[in-house]
């Protein structure tokens, strides 16, 4: 079977121009897979790259080298290399991203955001509304906050906001970046039974936790990030 | 795949010796908005008044789908053709509303003059497809005769949106729509032009310097200084891991809130 994400000699570098191009090497000669059903989870300490590697898979940040073969139904998109317009109907059907932060317009009610997501991901109307509900209830985000703008909630509450966003319509490839950080024992516990819904479903996870319990509830797999310092160029 | 609804190749525009825009390609469709940001003087005005043929390039070509699915190139067009794709096909929501609307007409009588243009002279479909409109943009029923001369900036904005999506048009160009106005109004603003564009599938060339305002509504954007497009792509991709050295200086300019 195809592997749902696969990484390739993929390399990264960020070159700041305004601290006279000095290079900052990220990663190098990256190469793992991702197979429906299976959670691979990134291992390594804080700036080895981990998160930067997700938001490569997402096309949120270039490559400097290597491929990221997503796959597409029958097809496979290389999202180093994809149109943008490609990448984000990647996004829409295909891959979900769900980081730490909420990041949405001010004004909007949190359900509508749930659901807003939900249709943008392929749900009818009635079944985004339908789910929003549902995910926000296992989320336990007290119902009177379903109609406020989250900008006013605690972390932990915006997260839960984020999370029912990221995972309400049916995308087969999950990056989280530490989407539990801020929840409680009760709520991790939560996320960990959503995700392992979605890996019976046939979805595959790439993610990113630093709480061993939620990582011992989930993965398959660990990759050892570190394996994937860059190595000092020879002069 | 239909070929995008707008694309611009090789737009080139001086003033004098001077290159307010220089080679500019660009394309956009439907159901997509493509930002243009950069600071002042960088020629993304005047790279927006040719895309709306208000300027004629001094080289290059505009081409446009038309509704038969045709594609023209700009200069082609007769001006009664252009005129009429301008009164109807495309909309222009102008930074200054008081170059946008009719100051001392009406709520009513702004959103209709461009179904009359249409040829529309029902007064009852009329009025009632401006209050339709004005209640899509939340502005209370009751103020159709006003003229907006007595709105808030922000109203203001929201009848210009009116007025121009009135007529169904493909594709809208947006020149600051947001600028001068304040935070909360700007939100709700910002959160109009967003819903109405997913969910009337328009194609949205929209000149910003706020790149907060591109991040919230664009999907691909375009970088221009002294005349050129220094750098394109995905919106998120262009402001979280800018590789041109100057849009790393626009990126890491902005003030966090």
């Amino acid at each position: 079977m195809t592997a749902l994400l696969t990484f390739e000699n993929v390399a990264k570098s960020f070159t700041l121009h305004l601290r006279g191009g000095v290079v900052l090497p990220v990663v190098g000669d990256v190469s793992f897979t991702v197979a429906p059903g299976e959670c691979v989870v990134l291992g390594g300490p804080s700036g080895a790259g981990k998160s930067s590697l997700l938001k490569m898979a997402y096309g949120n940040y270039r490559c400097d080298a290597g491929a990221i073969r997503v796959r597409d139904g029958e097809a496979v998109v290389d999202v180093v290399r994809a149109d943008p317009r490609v990448v984000l109907a990647l996004r829409a059907r295909v891959i979900a991203y769900v980081s730490q932060f909420l990041r949405v317009i001010p004004r909007v009610p949190a359900l509508d955001v749930v659901e807003a997501a939900g249709r943008e991901g392929g749900l009818s109307e009635e079944a985004a509304r339908a789910r929003a509900k549902d995910l926000l209830a296992r989320l336990n985000l007290p119902e009177r906050l379903w109609d406020l703008p989250p900008a006013t909630f605690s972390g932990g509450e915006q997260q839960r906001v984020n999370i029912a966003r990221g995972l309400i319509a049916d995308r087969p490839l999950l990056l989280l970046d530490e989407p539990t950080a801020s929840l409680d024992a009760q709520n991790r516990a939560v996320v960990a039974e959503l995700v392992r819904e979605k890996l019976q479903a046939g979805a595959g996870v790439l993610g990113i936790f630093h709480d061993s319990e939620m990582r011992d509830a989930v993965a398959t797999r660990v990759v050892d990030v570190t394996r994937f310092a860059p190595q000092a160029r020879a002069a | 795949m239909s070929p995008p609804l707008l694309s611009a190749h090789g737009l080139t525009k001086a003033y004098g010796s001077r290159l307010a825009c220089a080679g500019i390609d660009l394309d956009v469709t439907e159901g997509e908005v493509l930002a243009i940001v950069g600071e002042s003087g960088s020629g993304k005005s005047t790279l927006l008044s040719l895309l709306a043929g208000e300027l004629a390039p001094d080289s290059g070509q505009i081409r446009y789908r038309m509704r038969d699915g045709q594609v023209r190139s700009l200069a082609d067009l007769g001006p009664a053709e252009l005129r009429r794709l301008m009164r109807t096909d495309w909309g222009f929501v102008r930074q200054d509303a008081r170059q946008g609307l009719r100051m001392a007409v009406s709520a009513g009588g702004n959103v209709g003059e461009r179904l009359m243009g249409l040829g529309e002279r029902h007064y009852g479909r009329i009025r009632g497809q401006a209050l339709d409109w004005l209640g899509r943009v939340e502005i209370d029923a009751g103020r159709v005769d006003d003229p907006p001369s007595q709105f808030s900036g922000g109203m203001r904005q929201r009848l210009q949106i009116a007025r121009n999506l009135v007529t169904a048009p493909r594709l809208v160009l947006m020149d600051e729509p947001t600028s001068g106005l304040d935070v909360s109004v700007q939100a709700r603003l910002l959160d109009l032009i967003r819903r109405l564009s997913a969910e009337l599938g328009l194609a949205v060339v929209i000149v910003t310097h706020d790149l907060a305002v591109a991040r919230l509504l664009s999907h691909r954007i375009a970088v221009m200084r002294a005349g050129r497009v220094i750098e394109t792509g995905l919106t998120d991709r262009v402001l979280d891991d800018p590789e041109h050295a100057y849009t790393q200086l626009l990126v890491a300019s902005v003030l966090a809130a």
